[in-house]
């Protein structure tokens, strides 16, 4: 079967005040049904521009992107922001409904859709709450529902969990595990964080450069639920790690010789 | 140390002082009462132009004049402000025109308005949407100009990528705190409109105003002075609750 998303030669250049910024460069990338795919990488590689030239909101300079069609109903991706992004004038189940208005869905369809969503994240009982009364994990909670609405053939998102507090974060890491378990949702999860890769991923891969280039990739076999503390993945953590800080150095390298 | 009933009496205090200071000057001799008509006159000269029908249709004519004028003000007020705000090129295009017209104080159209409409209703409500145009205008073009690019891109992402279809979904919510700031300002500007429009002779508590001036009768200005007052501050109160209830979703 082929894959819900498929990149080819992928390039990336920025024109800014008169210089040109390549971000990305011949990239492949395959995503595959029911996979949950994890990118790691620095801050400024690349990692979101990528989700957003995926989600059709920047145009690659080179390349292709290739995105099955969705059914009717549905989303071919939908995008958890790094910010939860909420609408404040809309209450929470309203935001939860916010990409169900452009699929031409029946209003009562709309609604139990979007309550089904909530339900899904544990928040239904917050339904009426305007964002301001929620908190942050909350917050975050509301954006993953309103993603997991539109049923997108592929969840796309981006470092949805840095901005939280730890405890809150490694809730929301299992509730995300959990959820993709029971559904075999197929997620694009981008993060700087390489434990959060390595504990939620089937297959992680390693961005790193400039411009950002794929370095390594690793399956990680280890089945759901796992043990944050297991030395199988503790390795693997190691492992990217010192391929992030290779590639960091040599990068740094060939920019101090040009 | 002052307690909390101590000072929510506080203004009446000064409200009542204020109108014993008012009633004694003219009662002291101080300035003549035809000049300053002390207070306690003022609810019999009230009664006679309410029985006279005098207030009553002064009153509807001036709300006439102020009502649609301010809906048409505000309306191309924001129509306009949302155009410029979102498009670059309408910017461009009228950046120079709105740099001659802005400064012509509302008023200056008056020997428009009566050249165009006469002295006519038309004429008030022209001079009434003029007066509350540019803030409206300008409230909503910064209001719209300074909506968050991430809420754009979050319409984006979830299909939303029409002109259209951004302003209903989230242009003008986020921009709508901005804009009912303006309009808030406009319901007083468009006061001071209706009466100067009116002074010119188009029906209304202006018109009565000037009517009674010209007789001398100051106690009946005073009375259409506190009419407009009160109208204000019905309107303002009004306003200012359904903005409240419309902006309850801030925190």
């Amino acid at each position: 079967m082929a894959g819900l998303i498929a990149i080819q030669g992928l390039a990336l250049t920025f024109t800014r005040d008169g210089s040109r910024t390549t971000v990305l460069s011949n990239l492949d990338l395959d995503i595959e049904p029911g996979e949950f795919l994890a990118i790691v990488g620095a801050s400024g590689v690349g990692k979101s521009t990528l989700l957003r030239v995926i989600a059709d909101l920047v145009a690659p300079s080179a390349g292709t992107v290739s995105v099955s069609a969705p059914e009717p109903g549905r989303r071919a991706v939908a995008l958890v922001f790094q910010d939860s992004r909420l609408l404040p004038w809309r209450r929470v189940l309203d935001n939860v409904a916010f990409g169900l208005e452009k699929l031409r869905l029946a209003r009562a369809e709309r609604r139990r859709r979007a309550l089904a969503a909530l339900a899904r994240v544990g928040l239904a009982e917050l339904a009426a709450r305007w964002p301001f009364q929620l908190s942050g994990g909350q917050r975050q909670r509301v954006s993953l529902a309103r993603a997991l609405a539109v049923e997108p053939h592929v969840l796309l998102m981006d470092e949805p969990f840095s901005a939280l507090d730890a405890l809150t974060r490694e809730s929301l890491q299992d509730e995300l595990a959990r959820l993709c378990r029971a559904s075999g949702q197929t997620v694009l999860f981008v993060t700087h964080d390489i434990e959060e890769a390595v504990y939620l991923a089937d297959r992680v891969v390693v961005l790193a450069g400039s411009p950002g280039q794929i370095v390594a990739a690793h399956r990680i076999a280890a089945a759901q639920p796992r043990d944050r503390a297991a030395p199988e993945l503790k390795a693997m953590v190691q492992v990217i790690r010192e391929e992030l800080v290779g590639a960091g150095g040599a990068a740094a390298e060939a920019r101090d010789a040009r | 140390m002052r307690s909390r009933p101590a000072a929510a009496l506080l203004p009446l205090v000064g409200l009542a002082a204020f109108f014993a200071l008012w009633e004694a000057v003219p009662r002291l001799g101080l300035v003549n009462p035809a000049f300053l008509p002390p207070p306690s006159v003022l609810p019999e000269a009230f009664l006679r132009e309410l029985r006279s029908g005098q207030w009553l249709a002064a009153v509807t004519g001036s709300l006439g004049h102020y009502l649609a004028g301010l809906a048409l003000g505000v309306g191309l007020g924001i129509a306009a402000g949302t155009l410029t705000g979102m498009s670059r090129t309408a910017e461009g295009l009228t950046a120079w025109v709105v740099r001659v017209l802005r400064p012509v104080p509302g008023l200056a159209w008056v020997p428009f308005a009566i050249i165009w409409f006469g002295v006519s209703p038309e004429a008030a409500l022209f001079i009434v949407a003029i007066g509350v145009f540019w803030i409206v205008y300008f409230a909503s073009h910064g209001a719209i100009r300074g909506v968050d690019r991430d809420l754009i891109e979050l319409a984006a992402a979830f299909g939303f990528r029409s002109a259209p279809e951004r302003l209903v979904t989230v242009v003008w919510p986020a921009a709508m705190p901005g804009i009912l700031v303006g309009v808030r300002t406009a319901i007083g500007q468009a006061w001071m409109a209706v009466v100067a429009a009116e002074i010119f002779g188009v029906a209304g508590l202006g018109q009565r105003m000037m009517q009674a001036s010209t007789l001398l009768a100051t106690d009946i200005v005073v009375v259409y002075m506190l009419t407009m007052a009160l109208l204000y501050g019905v309107f303002d109160a009004g306003f200012t609750a359904l903005q409240r209830w419309i902006l309850r979703w801030r925190a």
